[in-house]
């Protein structure tokens, strides 16, 4: 029925060649773009060795059993530590961890079980997202306004300060895992009986804890480190803290005022404590990745 | 023989039974302060709008838009004005948008289009993550004593030999914009990177076995498939890389030398919205305190704007993705 016969064969000179020749253009400019892109990734990873090999050998040298059990020292003062900063850090994560968490992990529950596609759901979702990108000062500015007017610089303001950064990170992760227990599991508790909330604290809990708790470790790594929500919250102080509702030292503050005195010893200090910081935050990460991989 | 085969299940003995009103009161509770945590989100952004907003409601009378259009911190003179802190947001970002985007793009390539082994890129990207639990005041310590003195050499010799270009029309004297977007570029690397893979892993796997099988090269493939369909969730990464650079402050108030100028210039100190907020705010009275409120209602109109965005095209790519699939 058509013209064109199948059968007959192209001309051996129209024939397109599937041989691939290194020097073509088209291979060129591949393997031209694969060594940019192996190029860019090794790039990219050095800053990270930098940052590294600069907090073990600079902060390694000067971390010592003074250096974690002294007070800060004063102008020229020599020797010192940071030993008030390191409580002062984690007692303000932990005071954050005990409103964020609770909070979030209501607020998720809702999220994802309670009432998914509701507008009021809808909302809160898109405002959590919204948050994870939200300036972290504004959350010292916001903390200064409602707290600081009022009662003051204390590592409480700062606990609530951290507390804003880290309920959309809790929030959304926790909804995550939550929407993930498969839901069977669900459906044999409804089916026996179970009203909302025993189904919610008896099977849905239970089963997204690692994912749960995969979240709220990320979110304490990152509350950990933040300095800007402690600049005008939690202040600084070179003293042990004594009562939650005083200026508190923080590693984060120690070290943004040290790093820019005109003193060796406190750049020292500075290193060290970057290199303390550092590893609170990893041994979090390294907890929720640990969590991360028991998930069913 | 009428014996009733679910008598047992109401004999006095056994557990079953239908919720109890107790039961039902728990149940409505429990509702009811879940329902409040998942309000209280929405009603904390609104608080945090109208707490900041109120406080800076006073400057914003006093000083209105020339706030926005004067380049003058002085609080002797009581004259308040953030342009220089807005272009120096906005250009900082920029640059590291520049930078930072295309390094993260790269590695998301890197990553997804099968270039290394899946256990080498695990490793890849677990560097990737570090970089972002890096705390930001440890970068700007890390920027001071090592990108600074970096930079010095190579803003000399670009200053010298090509200084009549005005983005090299400086020296370089300490802190300045070049480190600052540097590492706000390092910084924001891991955000445009994470969601740039999840663009790429979106796409459906035939996509790109379509494409090979017409008998693309990998990189006709990543350029001419698989960038064209990721394209909305990459413009999603770089606006929010973006909206991540707009709001970083300790490494920029340790970097960029809190100077009140606008330069085009790579190697002249500058200042930030945030950073102006992190170095006057401890110290600042009454007057100055109102004015900061100010700075910071129009750093968060700011970043809400470019994070509602992003966020917006994000949303955008997932639904594309999910009605095509």
């Amino acid at each position: 029925m058509s013209d064109i016969d199948l059968t007959s064969r192209p001309q051996e000179s129209q024939r397109l060649s599937l041989e691939r020749r290194p020097f073509e253009l088209r291979a060129l400019t591949s393997g031209v773009l694969t060594g940019l892109t192996w190029g860019i990734a090794i790039l990219g990873s050095i800053p990270l060795f930098s940052v590294i090999i600069m907090l073990v050998a600079e902060g390694g040298a000067r971390l010592d059993i003074e250096a974690l059990t002294a007070l800060p020292p004063a102008g020229f003062e020599m020797g010192g530590g940071f030993a008030n900063a390191i409580i002062g850090t984690l007692v303000m994560v932990a005071i954050a961890t005990a409103i964020s968490v609770p909070i979030g992990l209501l607020a998720a529950i809702y999220l994802a079980i309670l009432d998914p596609h509701s507008p009021l759901a809808g909302t809160s979702r898109f405002v959590a997202k919204t948050l994870t990108g939200f300036p972290s000062i504004l959350a010292g500015v916001f903390t200064y306004a409602v707290l600081v007017i009022n009662f003051g610089y204390s590592a409480v303001a700062g606990g609530v300060a951290l507390a804003v950064l880290m309920l959309p990170t809790v929030v959304l992760a926790a909804e995550e895992s939550m929407k993930q227990v498969p839901k069977k599991m669900t459906d044999a508790a409804y089916g026996m009986g179970c009203t909302r909330s025993q189904v919610i604290w008896k099977v849905v809990l239970p089963t997204g804890l690692p994912g749960i708790l995969t979240g709220v470790m990320l979110a304490v790594a990152g509350a950990a480190g933040e300095s800007a929500p402690l600049l005008f919250t939690a202040l600084f102080s070179n003293y042990f803290m004594s009562e939650l509702m005083e200026p508190t030292a923080s590693l984060s503050i120690l070290i943004y005022n040290f790093s820019s005195m005109p003193f060796d010893n406190q750049i020292e200090l500075a290193w060290a404590a970057s290199l303390v910081l550092v590893l609170i935050v990893l041994v979090f990460n390294i907890l929720a990745r640990l969590i991360g991989q028991s998930k069913v | 023989m009428a014996v009733n085969p679910f008598q047992h299940a109401d004999s006095a003995s056994s557990v079953s039974g239908p919720p109890s009103g107790g039961d039902y009161l728990a149940d409505s509770i429990f509702r009811i302060i879940a329902l409040s945590c998942a309000a209280l989100i929405v009603v904390l952004i609104l608080y945090i709008l109208w707490e900041i907003g109120g406080l800076a409601l006073p400057a914003m009378a006093q000083h209105g838009l020339s706030f926005v259009s004067g380049t003058t911190w002085n609080v002797g003179t009581q004259e308040f004005g953030v342009l220089p802190e807005i272009w120096g947001t906005l250009y900082s970002s920029f640059l590291a948008l520049i930078l930072g985007g295309t390094f993260g793009v790269a590695i998301a390539i890197f990553l997804t289009q099968d270039f290394i082994h899946a256990r080498l890129a695990a490793v890849f990207r677990t560097i990737v993550e570090l970089l972002a639990a890096i705390p930001s005041v440890v970068y700007g310590l890390w920027g001071i004593y090592v990108v600074i003195p970096m930079l010095r050499p190579v803003a000399e010799w670009l200053h010298s030999e090509l200084g009549f270009i005005p983005i090299f029309g400086t020296e370089l004297s300490g802190p300045g914009m070049a480190p600052a977007a540097l590492v706000l570029a390092i910084m924001i690397l891991p955000t445009v990177a994470a969601i740039t893979v999840d663009a790429f892993r979106r796409i459906p796997y035939k996509v790109k076995e379509a494409a090979y099988g017409m008998g693309t090269t990998r990189w006709e493939a990543i350029l001419k498939v698989m960038l064209p369909t990721a394209s909305s969730g990459i413009l999603a990464a770089l606006v929010l890389g973006f909206g991540r650079a707009l709001g970083e402050t300790m490494a920029l108030a340790m970097l960029i030398g809190n100077s009140n100028q606008i330069n085009l210039s790579l190697f002249a100190p500058a200042n930030t919205l945030a950073s102006l907020l992190a170095s006057s705010f401890p110290e600042a009275g009454q007057i100055e305190v109102q004015a900061l409120m100010y700075a910071a209602v129009v750093l968060l109109l700011i970043t809400l704007i470019v994070n509602i965005v992003g966020l917006g095209i994000q949303q955008y790519t997932v639904r594309k993705f999910e009605g095509k699939t």
